[in-house]
């Protein structure tokens, strides 16, 4: 009696499993079918971008030279078997078929007959032809500097602000911690346009320093992530670096930044990510294409690329690459991170 | 430094002195700007001649004769009012069937989560090809279910719904919030309540739901700050149109301040939108004590 319940539950556990699999397979396909036709448009032929029905994987017609013509090849019928001919020919519904191998032997027969003989072609060339059309080396160093200054801004301010919240006790500390809290909540647009005309003012528009200068001043979410795994280590480090003669500042760097790796690497990624992928804030401050970043550089190749789609995805699909990558090999910082700034917040 | 003082104040001090790069960040980019762009939001100012003071004029001809203000407002709640919910409630379910104990849950979080970390403008360019009417991915699915798709972004009834399915594309970021949620929640719970005979739908609504609704009032409170912050799918695909049919706020206040120019009324803009993203966000905290459960809590 016992025995048959449990194996009733076992069986709907089963049943549960198997439903969830389901639900959740067809959501990796609607999830997948936009990036897989991103891979596959980047891979395409001119034409093959704006054929309907579309193409998964692009083909095209096989070809062959002929008497020095271009001739598509067709599998036909010839007395019985199916043959693999070249279209040397066409008047009306009959062609000229030839063999390729042997240009000799002809046959005249109805085209409609045979069939187009197709091959799977890939475009390798269009990520070379996307990066010859726009300067994308060039925003790809704007982008880096952008990533790499940014990051260093972050990581130090946030650091060094964070250890003062975590480790020291003065009056209105605790106040000033909950208006860092508050401006999380605050839209950057309130403080847009005094900061643009400030930057014009001292002639940054234009230039990469108002997407790096603010970073070395802390930002709030980083700030109270380092700020709560500070606060998680073990003071006894400290107290015994002081009784040793160590400074406040020494503390930091020997001990308590190298027991932060993990919370340290979320930092970093997040900030990489959100610097190489910000769009609105190099929109407002960058003009010139020179100063562009990847983001800037793909939206004005769409301005004058809109009809090739090939060459658009391959750009697309390749300042796409370097955060996909990042967070396949880094995973489990990129999923700590959102769940920690996410639950404790 | 500071030897002299006591060791109390010399901590205070050495407090003061770590955190001072945010203090000067704060004074210099948040409250300095708030305080101006307040003053701004009272003049007219171009840039190239200097601000001309004209009182509340700014905000009274906002509510009273601008009616691309209250559109773009209509077209940001109707985002705001449709993809929220949905994206709450797809987030939800994946992670809810995630947590059903299937095989290689880090699989499956690997590719619901990987949008989330595309770049906003490949991800944008990559789904205004999916939606071409005429030769994209989405109506040729809907063609082989025999339903001719619209116009999508070309078409001002269907250019909001397209951004908004689109949105749909990032419920990964909300669904790991929700797993690491689950995942936190105690498994005695559910054997209690199995032994006292309550099926899945039961244990659902009475542990499940009221456990995770500090979370669910966590991704609404971003998802409403977020939605107000809406921009580069619409600039990128639509521009704000057709015919305004994606004019969000953010893109407003963005064509007001660096396309005409009119950094004044843009600052009124802003501050509106900042009251209103406060009063939304109150709203959800007040309301908050009727839904959401905290462990451990009095109830009063």
């Amino acid at each position: 009696m016992k025995d048959n319940r449990i194996k009733s539950k076992k069986a709907t556990n089963r049943l549960e499993t198997i439903i969830s699999l389901i639900i959740l397979s067809i959501g990796v396909i609607i999830i997948s079918i936009p990036l897989l036709w991103m891979v596959s448009s980047s891979l395409k032929g001119k034409n093959a971008v704006n054929t309907f029905p579309p193409q998964w994987i692009p083909r095209e017609p096989l070809k062959v030279q002929v008497d020095g013509r271009n001739c598509y090849m067709y599998e036909i019928p010839i007395n019985g078997t199916v043959r693999q001919m070249a279209l040397y020919k066409k008047e009306g519904p009959t062609g000229t078929f030839v063999n390729p191998e042997d240009p000799t032997e002809r046959y005249e027969l109805p085209v409609g007959d045979g069939k187009r003989i197709t091959q799977i072609k890939l475009h390798w060339e269009n990520f070379s032809l996307a990066l010859q059309a726009a300067p994308f080396g060039r925003y790809a160093l704007n982008t880096l500097l952008i990533v790499v200054f940014g990051t260093l801004g972050t990581l130090l301010s946030c650091t060094i602000v964070a250890y003062g919240f975590a480790r020291f006790r003065a009056p209105g500390l605790n106040w000033l911690f909950l208006i860092l809290l508050a401006t999380v909540m605050l839209p950057p647009q309130v403080t847009l346009i005094p900061t643009f005309i400030i930057f014009s003012r001292i002639h940054w528009y234009d230039t990469l320093y108002p997407l790096i200068i603010p970073t070395f001043f802390a930002n709030a979410w980083d700030v109270f992530m380092l700020r709560q795994f500070f606060m998680s280590l073990p003071r006894e480090l400290d107290e015994a670096a002081i009784i040793d003669g160590c400074s406040y500042w020494c503390i930091l760097w020997k001990i308590i930044v190298p027991q932060s790796f993990p919370a340290l690497a979320t930092v970093t990624i997040f900030s990489m990510l959100y610097a190489w992928n910000d769009f609105y804030e190099p929109l407002i401050y960058l003009q010139s294409p020179r100063h562009w970043t990847l983001a800037l550089g793909l939206q004005g190749f769409n301005a004058l690329y809109t009809k090739q789609g090939h060459l658009l995805m391959a750009a697309s699909l390749m300042m796409a690459l370097p955060p996909i990558i990042t967070f396949f090999l880094a995973q489990r910082i990129f999923i700590q991170g959102v769940v920690v700034s996410g639950i404790k917040g | 430094m500071f030897k002299q003082l006591s060791l109390r104040r010399r901590e205070s001090l050495w407090g003061y002195v770590f955190i001072s790069p945010w203090i000067i960040g704060f004074i210099v980019f948040t409250a300095g700007p708030m305080l101006a762009s307040m003053i701004l939001s009272l003049t007219h100012y171009n840039i190239a001649e200097p601000p001309t003071f004209v009182g509340l004029t700014n905000y009274v001809k906002l509510f009273t004769q601008d009616q691309k203000f209250w559109h773009a407002l209509r077209v940001t709640m109707t985002f705001a009012f449709v993809a929220i919910p949905l994206n709450l409630a797809f987030g939800f379910i994946v992670a809810y069937l995630l947590n059903m104990k299937v095989p290689g849950v880090a699989f499956w979080r690997t590719i619901y989560y990987l949008p989330s970390v595309m770049p906003g403008v490949a991800t944008a360019l990559l789904w205004g090809l999916l939606f071409n009417p005429r030769v994209g991915v989405l109506n040729w699915i809907l063609s082989l279910v025999g339903i001719k798709g619209p116009g999508w972004l070309a078409s001002p009834q269907w250019a909001l719904p397209a951004l908004i399915l689109m949105s749909l594309w990032g419920v990964g970021g909300g669904m790991i919030i929700y797993l690491a949620g689950l995942q936190g929640i105690p498994t005695s719970l559910y054997e209690a309540a199995q032994i006292d005979g309550a099926n899945r739908l039961q244990q659902l609504l009475k542990i499940t739901l009221p456990l995770m609704s500090p979370v669910i009032f966590y991704n609404l409170v971003t998802g409403i700050i977020g939605t107000f912050q809406y921009f580069t799918d619409a600039y990128v695909l639509t521009g704000g149109g057709p015919v305004d049919a994606t004019l969000f706020y953010n893109l407003y206040l963005y064509k007001q301040a660096f396309t005409y120019r009119n950094m004044g009324y843009a600052s009124a803009l802003a501050w509106v939108l900042f009251l209103i993203v406060l009063a939304f966000t109150l709203l959800v905290f007040r309301s908050s004590d009727l839904w959401v459960y905290y462990e451990g809590e009095m109830r009063s």
